[in-house]
Formats: C-alpha cells, structure tokens, sequence
C-alpha cells in the first residue's frame, strides 16, 4: 500500500505492504540505521522513534500506522552531535557500546518536552523501557537531569 | 588528558546514529544465513532430510562434510565440531547452514530442514557428571581441575576448636550486550575471505579458521560492537566458521545475525557454580585458621574457556582474607547443554559470592557482627595469598576503610539518596550489605610475559595510528589508547588515530579480555609511542629539547614510519604446576555497600543505594572508569535478583526472550557512587590497573547481605529473586 508521513521534516511516499515493520522500512528501505534492533518484541527499546513527539517502538509498529503520522529518528535529531540532548549525553559519558544511545536520546527528548522540571524518579521512569546493559543508567539519568536544569535555566 | 574526563572519541558518531554496527554496514547483494539446530541434548545424527518439494535451487546448503579442513573450532582442545557430524552433544548445536539471497526465503528454507536422529540419554546435572557411566569428555566428564595447597589445612582442622561448613550456588547468567551475535563474510579477490563483525577477539577467529577453511587466505575485521562482556569472546569463531563456510560454498557475500531468541538460546552463558566451604575458626577471635574449598563448575557440553574460568575461579576462591591454611580445589565438568564461556568476572563472581557468603554464616554462628569479621581478616600489606603472593600495598584496607566511612556518613535508615520512587504502598524492610573483593588482572601468572603482547604505532603525515588487535565493545579501549599515545607524544588528540582493527594489519595483541587491554596492552601501546619518538629521532636527527611535534613538522620524508613494541613482561613468578608463585601481576580492590528495601509481601527487591570504592590504579579516565563500576554493578545486581535463566528438560534456556528474562531498567537501579583511589600502579600505563571485570565480583554477595538485614532470611543461592525470598518468608510464617 502507499503510505505518506512526514520523516525529519520531509515528507516521504512509499510502497510498502501493511504490515512491514517501521524498523524495517527505516533501515532497509530508507537507509537510516541509527535506528536499531535489539530484540524484535517491544522490550529493549533500541528501535525507539518519535511519533507525532512521543517515543514508540518502531519494532511494534506496522507501516499502515505511520500514515499521515510525523516520524523523528535519531538522524532527525542533528547530524553534528549538537543537540542539547547528545552533547549532554556525550559531556556525561552516557555512551558506552552506543547500542541503546539512539533509543535513549530519543526517548529522553521526548520526556523533557512533556515534564521540562522533572524528578530523576521521574526520569528513571520515563526511560524505563530503554534498556541499557552497560552503564548502570546513573550517567544516563545524569545526562538527562542536567540537561532539564539547562533549559530551564536558559527560560 | 591521562587522569582528566575526557569524552569518548567514537561518542559523536554514538549520539548521532551514525556509527555502523555490522548490520547497519550497508553491503550490495549480501545473502543471509541461518543455522540448523538441534532440539535434543543428545543422539546419534542418522540424516538431514530436504523437503522434496521445496525449490532449493537458490539456496546454498552446508553440513559437515563440506568442511574443507578440521571440524573443529579449536581454542584448548579440539572437541567442538564446527557442524554436527554423528553426535549430537546439547540442544541448539549448530547442524547444517544454509544461505539465501533474502532473510525470508532463508528463514523460510530453514523450515523445510528436518533432522533424524536416535535420542541417547543425556546427561544434565553437572553434580552427576563427573565419572557418570554417560560420558561426554574424556575419561571421567572432567575438562580441568586445578588446585592450591597452602599451609597444612589437616593440622588447621585436627586442632580446630569450630569447624564451620556451607554451600553456595550461583547459576547462569546470560551477558545481554543489546547488539545481537553477527558475522558477515565476504569473498576477497584472492579467493580467500574477509570476515567482518561483532567480536572482542579476531585474532581467536584468525587462529581457529585456519584449521577449519584448510587455507590462510583469510583476515578478520572487527566493526562497532555494540557491547560483549565476554560473551562475544569465544562464541564468533564458530559463527565466523559457519559464514566462511556458507561464503565458500555460495561465492556469496553471507551475513549472520541472531535474532535475540537464538542468541539467548544458543550462546555461552556464566557457568554455574557449586561451592563447597569449610572453615577453621578462632570461635574468640573470629580468625580464619583454614579453609578448605571445592568448587564445582558447569561448563556445558564443550570446553571452550572452561579451564581459564576454573583457574580463575580457584585464585579468588579464598577471598580478600587472609589465613595460613588454605586448600581449594576446583573442577570444571560436562553436561549436555550448550556450553557456558566467557563472563565479565570469568569465574571470581562465583566464589568470590561464596566466600561472601561463608563469611556471613561464620559471623551468624559464632555470634559476630558481619562488618566485624571482615575487619579481623582482612588481607593487610607484606601478608602472603593462597598461592604465596605477597601484597605489596595496603589497598584491601583503604577500599574497605572508605566503605566504613560511607556507611557512617549515610546511616541505612537515612533517604539521602535519588531512586524509583515507588508511591505503591508497601510493607518495606532495609538492609545494608557489605562486603570486600579482590580482582587479579591479565593472563594468570607470568603468562603476559610468556605472551608478549604486540601493538604498532604509525606516523603517517602528520597523525600518528595505533594498530592493535584488542577491541573497543563499548568499555572505551578506542579513546584511551589514542590517550595514551597523545600524551606519550605530547600530541593533540585529534592527531591520534586508532588503525583499522584488521588482523591483515595489526599484530596480536591477545583477547580483549581479562581486564587486561588497559593496564597490559596499554602498557605496549605506550612503549610503541616511546619507540616512535626514537625511530624519528633516528631518522631525521636528534636536536635538544625538539617536541615530538616539532620533529614531525621537520621531517621531510613521506614515508610512513612504523614501529612495532611487545610487552616488556613484569615481575610475576608462577609455578603453573603447583599454583604458587604471583598469580596475576597485582590484584585489584574493591568494597561494596549497598542498601535495599525488600517487599515483605511481593518478595520484590528495591535496590536503593550502591557505594564502591575501588583500586583501580590510575584511571585514565576516570569517567569512563566510574562507567565501567556502575554498569558491572548494575549487572551484577540482576544476577543476583530478576536474572533467571530458566533451564528445561532437555537443557535447553526456555525463557529466551527479553520478556521474561529480566534485565534491570532504569527503575531498578539504585542510586550509585563510586570512590576511586587512584594509586599508581608500577606496571601499568600511567600507573593504571585492570578493572573491567571487578564490578561484577561484589554485588551479588551484598545483596544477600543486606536481604538478611533486613528480614533475617539466609539465602545462599541465586537468584535470589522474588519467588525465593516469598518462599522463605512463608517458611518462616507457618514456623512461628
């Protein structure tokens, strides 16, 4: 079937079968790998998008859904590591194998637009359905709580 | 830059998606590959049978016998077949392979495969293994036994007043890097093979494909791994044979990538554990006057790195303590399940759990506060191992002593601390545990001296490569290294380049594993800076007070200027024979505290706070190192509770999907610091020491520490998840 969504800002219009998976189509039709695949059933959260803004697995997600939607990837997000959100990442060094990064910075974004002042509770809750194996999440969750506090300092 | 935080220099590309893991690698007309496995621990292969009527014309299909060379994927002793001639040996061994120019049709051929085979008994108990009537290897089911004698334990225990016995066991554990296992192999122009993938050691993978392909016209290249912990150790020289083989056959560029079912169910988990203490105590004093010790280990249907792991398991045995009679032996045994390999801790977590563990019950039964018993026997400077090692540095002390000093400044009760703010109304109970670790980096004994890692520095232009055949899987080797050689120069970083990790290119500088690549492997990397500044001085002339830089800015000739350094070897005796002499070149250490509430309801475990303070020598960068404590940490803390690798009857891991095999998130992690004491270490680089595997070593005995804390209930096996702590608090309930 034909489907059309916005993809980082463009639109794109292709042929797919209903049922292809986002990943998919993200990483074998469209070239953006950034995107990965961990586990194929919703629970690492490697293959995390931003649809229409909020944080979907793209595992889960059948292209007949994405019709008219807006998709952010992590290509989307700045080509040049200089989102506020990946310079945190990289200044706290919450990247290790890098694996889950794409994911987390993804899902992180996505959080601080909805809650800017939040709790690192809160934060630790929010980025729950990204797994991450190799830092124990504090420089994650440092990364992202530092990075709310800039901003709000910035308003 | 050395000892300052630093970002990572592959960071960018991390944060941006544009680092290419192997199947992100885009590559023109790659046909996929998939294995053929068993459902059944053991038979007699009788045939593979082809549907009929499914067209195979654009597949190519592999068994044994189109091994050109030895089935074998050699790495101690030759038993593991690439493929499945006659005998099956655990469930999910690799049988045949086959290749198609899509996933799908691969995927879908694979479905028209059966396999015929008469089932034989199997054996699945390692307690039964040894000697069984069933045999796997060998005479007697034994892969490797080692042994330490230390003092006359039979005088210890003839003359002992308390004698004090338990057992402990620790089980699977599956390493979880987030990037599946993956292979690709391309054909080269020479008719031989590149192979290319996720891997912490290519030149395990050079050295086994020989044998297997018949020919050397082969190289193996590493891309972003995308994390390993061991578990990407052993396991890619089988998977690289199948691609190379599937390659060969079709004249295809083939890639393998497990999905996460068939990595859980198919790969090298931690071994499981079986210990055995008993102990000869001062009832007054609370003294260590012996301790005897088996371990018995669970090293699956092949050897693998089974040996290393007992041996390593064995060195740590005894503890952080010190005590003049010492006898431990362990033995590493067959069964017929998939074979367990390489682990972050590779054998220290489980006996180092136990000890833990066996101190814990000693200080229950005679009556001592737990903190107190470690404080009596704790290893002090100038005091001699198990093995004779005498410690050169009052480390054990300092690491412990910052424990106690968090411990007072943060009483348990207090909340000072940032977690899972878990609003659900609870009936909550905390518990503080603490406990002690050592950790010996690189090969054991004097093999880093007898190994003589090898690493190149190139001056090209103006920058300077680094050629090395360790890896960076996520722990950070591809920015210290560059660190290293920056700072030896006086360089820039940006001027410093890591080479290709090509084994047609770099020279073996052994695996990336057993904490060794920073302190052993950095250490030549170092030496191979040195020997720049001095192939340049040579060339173009030495002037007084010139900077390395200046020197490249005079230099005239265009040529590339390589130097190559091996490590200098260090002061460690070993008799490998008897287990005596300095096991590894030093030891680390490290002191955990942790506390956790625990649900006296759901038996749900919430970790609330982890301190470590660890000697980890000079960290290079202490960020990257603060990083590698929290993450080993974390995943320790899930061996320890949700981890369960649920075992079925025909031996096979029955949850294997991240559904139910359970990782901790973010919730689930406690609030973490880590103390480090950053005293130089004379053999490493900068002074640093090996710390990779540490973390792992200590949690896990903490947390049964603090659950008996908390509750009183002694657990001493794990996991020691929810459904065991309910048991026992229902045990408890319908006693009183």
């Amino acid at each position: 079937m034909r489907i059309q969504f916005e993809l980082n800002g463009q639109p794109v219009e292709i042929d797919q079968p209903p049922m292809a998976r986002l990943v998919d189509v993200l990483r074998i039709e469209l070239g953006l790998t950034g995107t990965k695949e961990g586990c194929g059933e919703g629970e690492c959260g490697a293959c995390t998008v931003l649809m229409n803004g909020e944080a979907v697995n793209s595992c889960l997600l059948p292209i007949c859904q994405v019709q008219g939607a807006s998709i952010t990837t992590i290509e989307g997000l700045g080509q040049m590591a200089d989102h506020p959100m990946q310079k945190s990442f990289l200044e706290h060094g919450a990247v290790q194998c890098g694996f889950c990064t794409p994911g987390l910075i993804l899902s992180s974004t996505a959080f601080l637009k909805e809650n800017p002042n939040p709790t690192r509770a809160e934060i630790r809750r929010a980025l729950a359905g990204n797994l991450c194996r190799c830092t124990g999440y504090q420089k994650i969750i440092n990364a992202v709580y530092d990075e709310a506090f800039a901003k709000g300092e910035e308003k | 830059m050395i000892g300052q935080d630093f970002q990572r220099l592959d960071g960018p590309a991390k944060v941006t998606g544009q680092a290419r893991y192997l199947d992100d690698i885009p590559i023109a007309n790659c046909w996929y590959g998939v294995t053929i496995r068993s459902s059944v621990p053991h038979a007699k292969l009788i045939g593979i049978d082809r549907d009929p009527d499914f067209d195979w014309s654009n597949i190519t299909f592999v068994t044994a016998d189109d091994i050109p060379g030895e089935n074998c994927v050699f790495l101690n002793t030759p038993d593991q077949p690439v493929l499945v001639k006659d005998e099956i040996r655990h469930v999910a061994e690799p049988v045949a392979l086959l290749a198609a120019p899509s996933r799908e049709l691969a995927l879908e051929a694979r479905k028209h495969v059966t396999l015929r085979y008469e089932e034989c008994e199997a054996l699945l108990d390692f307690e039964q293994s040894k000697g069984n009537q069933i045999k796997i290897f060998g005479d007697n089911n034994v892969f490797a036994k080692a042994e330490i004698r230390h003092g006359d334990i039979d005088a210890a225990f003839a003359n002992a007043e308390c004698i004090i016995e338990g057992d402990y066991y620790t089980s699977h554990q599956e390493q979880l890097y987030l990037e599946p296992q993956g292979i690709c192999a391309k054909p080269r122009e020479d008719g031989g093979i590149t192979i290319f993938g996720s891997m912490q050691c290519p030149y395990y993978i050079q050295n086994a494909l020989g044998r297997i392909l018949g020919h050397e016209r082969f190289n193996v290249v590493q891309t972003t791994t995308g994390g390993a912990f061991g578990g990407k150790e052993e396991y890619p020289s089988i998977l690289s044979a199948h691609a190379a083989l599937l390659c060969m056959k079709s004249g295809q560029t083939v890639k393998m990538i497990y999905r996460r079912d068939e990595d859980l169910l198919a790969t090298t988990k931690r071994h499981p554990c079986k210990a055995h203490y008993k102990t000869a105590v001062d009832p007054k004093t609370g003294k260590l006057l012996a301790i005897d010790v088996s371990l018995l280990f669970d090293a699956g249907a092949y050897n693998t790195l089974s040996p290393v792991v007992n041996s390593r398991g064995v060195l740590h045995a005894a503890g952080p303590y010190y005590c003049p009679n010492v006898h431990i032996i362990g033995e590493m045994v067959a069964t017929h399940t998939p074979p367990n390999g390489a682990f972050r801790g590779f054998g220290a977590p489980q006996s180092l759990f136990a000890i833990e563990r066996h101190l814990d019950r000693i200080a229950r039964e005679l009556h001592f506060d737990p903190i107190e018993l470690r404080n009596i026997n704790l290893f002090h400077q100038g005091q001699e191992t198990p093995t004779g090692q005498v410690l050169k540095a009052p480390l054990a002390e300092a690491v412990w002593k910052s424990a106690l000093d968090f411990a007072a400044e943060h009483p348990k009760d207090s909340d000072d601390f940032d977690c899972n703010a878990d609003d659900t109304p609870r009936r909550l109970a905390r518990g503080r545990g603490m406990v002690v670790g050592w950790h010996g980096a690189g090969f054991t004994g004097n093999g880093e001296s007898i190994f003589k890692a090898k690493s190149d520095v190139e001056l090209n232009g103006r920058d300077v490569y680094i050629f090395t055949g360790s890896i960076d899987m996520g722990q950070g080797l591809d920015s210290v290294f560059p660190a290293i050689v920056a700072d030896t120069l006086g360089l820039p970083i940006e001027r410093v380049h890591m080479g290709p990790h090509d084994t047609a290119q770099v020279p073996n500088s052994g695996p990336t594993a057993a904490s060794r690549s920073t302190m052993v492997v950095g250490a030549v990397v170092k030496k191979a800076a040195e020997n720049l500044i001095e192939a340049l001085k040579a060339e173009i002339g030495a002037s007084d007070g010139e900077t390395f830089a200046q020197m490249v800015d005079r230099r005239q000739n265009t040529a590339p200027l390589r130097v190559r350094a091996q490590y200098p070897g260090d002061s460690a005796v070993w008799d490998r024979d008897l287990y005596r002499g300095d096991a590894y070149p030093d030891y680390a250490w490290i002191s955990v505290l942790v506390d956790l509430d625990v649900d006296l309801d759901t038996g749900e475990i919430l970790f609330r706070r982890l301190f470590q303070s660890a000697d980890a020598g000079v960290c290079l960068n202490p960020q990257s190192v603060r990083g590698q404590f929290e993450g080993g940490a974390l995943q320790a803390l899930g061996w320890s509770h949700s981890e369960h690798v649920i075992v079925g009857q025909n031996g096979a891991m029955r949850n294997n999907h991240l559904t139910d095999y359970i990782i901790p998130t973010s919730l689930d992690a406690p609030d973490m610091s880590v103390d480090l004491k950053n005293i130089p270490f004379e053999s490493g680089p900068f002074g640093a020491k090996g710390m990779g595997e540490m973390p792992h070593d200590c949690p896990a005995a903490a947390v049964a520490q603090a659950i008996e804390d908390a509750t009183g209930i002694v657990l001493d096996e794990l996991p020691m998840n929810p459904e065991a702590i309910v048991a026992k608090l229902l045990a408890r309930s319908e006693k009183e």
